[in-house]
């Protein structure tokens, strides 16, 4: 057993850790932290299965995946500030932490009467 | 309130079956990475043989920056769409940045002491890509620490700058990046394909720009409104009508 | 110490899926994402034994530090809307599973 093939299989774990935490956690920001965790374990599969073919004696994987893979940190990094973002003024507008489909006594109010207006005038004008 | 070991989010019956399933996954992908080959060349080869005539010394800053150089304009582009994805999200909500935060001693001298040090650390970083770990995204990343630092403890405030010089160094790496690929193609190649011998010069232009902006975006990103305009971010006003 | 090295390899490795674990499993999210960053930097120590010297400062500046900062303070702000619209009495975003 290699160690880069030790790495891509604890990358395989995490990936199976997440999604289960994806699937069944209705907290929306757990499910993000969930999404992150899964992110990072397909960045291990990825460069130590590079590093496998290489062999531990290298002294550096291959440098392609490595290139993606940091493209990836960056991208998720950016897509993670967005996704907080978007639980932010889900949260302003509707005054729920979780989606309304994934549990109904969590205390999902009717919608406050400033968005339900703000929906009303959307359409025509676009002075927002 | 309900108490969380009390309450349990699905039925039994299908936490074992999303259990199941995510073991299941999980085998099939180790199945699959133990019957991948065990050992091959890759592409450390060809990197190698291209490495004299990128201009930099370090493989992974080659391929990000010279072979590869479309997939990190991209992500650059990724950056800036993600800004705009922030601002069209319109954010707002009535309190400030730092809100009922006592005033902290420790915060402002940790800043006075830090913040001077990751400046030239990320300045050394951005050098040093060329030959050592390092480059364009861990010295924006430094300096994007550093200015969350800033906004952290009050000492750069909102509406210090103008809205056009944060428009400017968010945009900066994409103009930049995009501007050296047009001048590719004016110089008599394809998009991003460097002229003979100029190619370090284009490297270090394209990583500066994009570190830049790689921090003003983190910083914009942690901030969630516009640095530049102190009115952004309001949710009602007086009447309670959404703005 | 170079043949021990497996040994430093299987306590990192069981750690991150430990720690992992603990994340999915912990009892408010400001624990989660504490464990988060420090899972982030676990991540970072794995970068540095793969010889991947790069992804390792991108990971430790951006994967530990930057989003590590944006839950944080995503948590605060959730908090504080919360508190002033007065429903301190709903379940916060920590009491959510």
């Amino acid at each position: 057993m290699n160690t880069a093939l030790f790495y891509a299989l604890i990358g395989a774990g995490l990936i199976g850790m997440g999604l289960q935490s994806l699937v069944l956690t209705p907290n929306i920001m757990r499910k993000i932290i969930a999404l992150n965790i899964m992110g990072n374990g397909v960045f291990l599969i990825l460069v130590s299965t590079s590093k496998r073919l290489l062999g531990m004696a290298h002294p550096e994987p291959d440098p392609v995946p490595q290139a993606m893979v940091l493209t990836g940190v960056v991208v998720a990094v950016s897509a993670t500030a967005l996704a907080l973002a978007l639980l932010r003024r889900y949260y302003e507008a509707t005054g729920n932490l979780v989606l309304p489909e994934d549990s109904p006594e969590w205390g999902i109010e009717e919608m406050p009467p400033a968005m339900a207006s703000y929906l009303e005038n959307v359409d025509d004008d676009d002075e927002h | 309130m309900l108490d969380e070991r009390d309450y349990r989010f699905a039925s039994t019956g299908t936490r074992w079956l999303v259990t199941a399933g995510a073991f299941v996954f999980t085998g099939a992908l180790a199945w699959a990475i133990l019957s991948l080959p065990s050992e091959g060349p890759g592409l450390q080869g060809e990197v190698e043989s291209r490495l004299a005539e990128s201009g930099v010394d370090s493989r992974v800053t080659a391929v990000l920056l010279n072979f590869r150089a479309y997939d990190t304009f991209l992500e650059v582009v990724v950056l800036l769409v993600a800004i705009m994805g922030l601002r069209a999200i319109r954010l707002g909500s009535e309190e400030s940045l730092v809100k009922e935060t006592e005033f902290s001693p420790l915060l402002l001298e940790f800043v006075r002491f830090l913040v001077p040090i990751m400046i030239i650390l990320s300045g050394y970083l951005l050098w040093a890509g060329s030959k050592y770990p390092g480059g364009a995204f861990q010295a924006g990343a430094v300096l994007g620490a550093a200015g969350v630092l800033l906004l952290l403890s009050e000492r750069f405030r909102v509406g210090s700058i103008g809205p056009l010089m944060e428009r400017g160094l968010l945009a900066l790496g994409v103009v930049v990046f995009g501007l050296a690929g047009l001048l590719c193609i004016a110089w008599g190649g394809v998009f991003l394909e460097y002229p003979e011998g100029s190619a370090k010069a284009f490297i270090i232009a394209i990583e500066s720009a994009a570190a830049i902006s790689i921090a003003a975006t983190f910083v914009v990103l942690f901030a969630g409104r516009s640095l530049s305009d102190p009115n952004d971010a309001v949710l009602h006003d007086e009447s309670g009508r959404h703005r | 110490m170079a043949t021990m090295i497996w040994v430093f390899d299987i306590v990192l490795g069981l750690g991150l899926l430990g720690l992992a674990w603990a994340i999915v499993n912990a009892r408010n999210i400001y624990q989660a994402v504490v464990m988060f960053i420090v899972f982030g930097l676990l991540i970072a120590l794995s970068w540095a034994r793969l010889q991947a010297t790069d992804i390792a400062l991108a990971e430790a500046a951006i994967g530990a530090g930057i989003t590590g900062a944006l839950f944080l303070s995503t948590i605060g702000r959730i908090r504080a809307i919360q508190r002033d619209r007065g429903e301190d009495e709903k379940p916060g975003i920590e009491e959510i599973p």
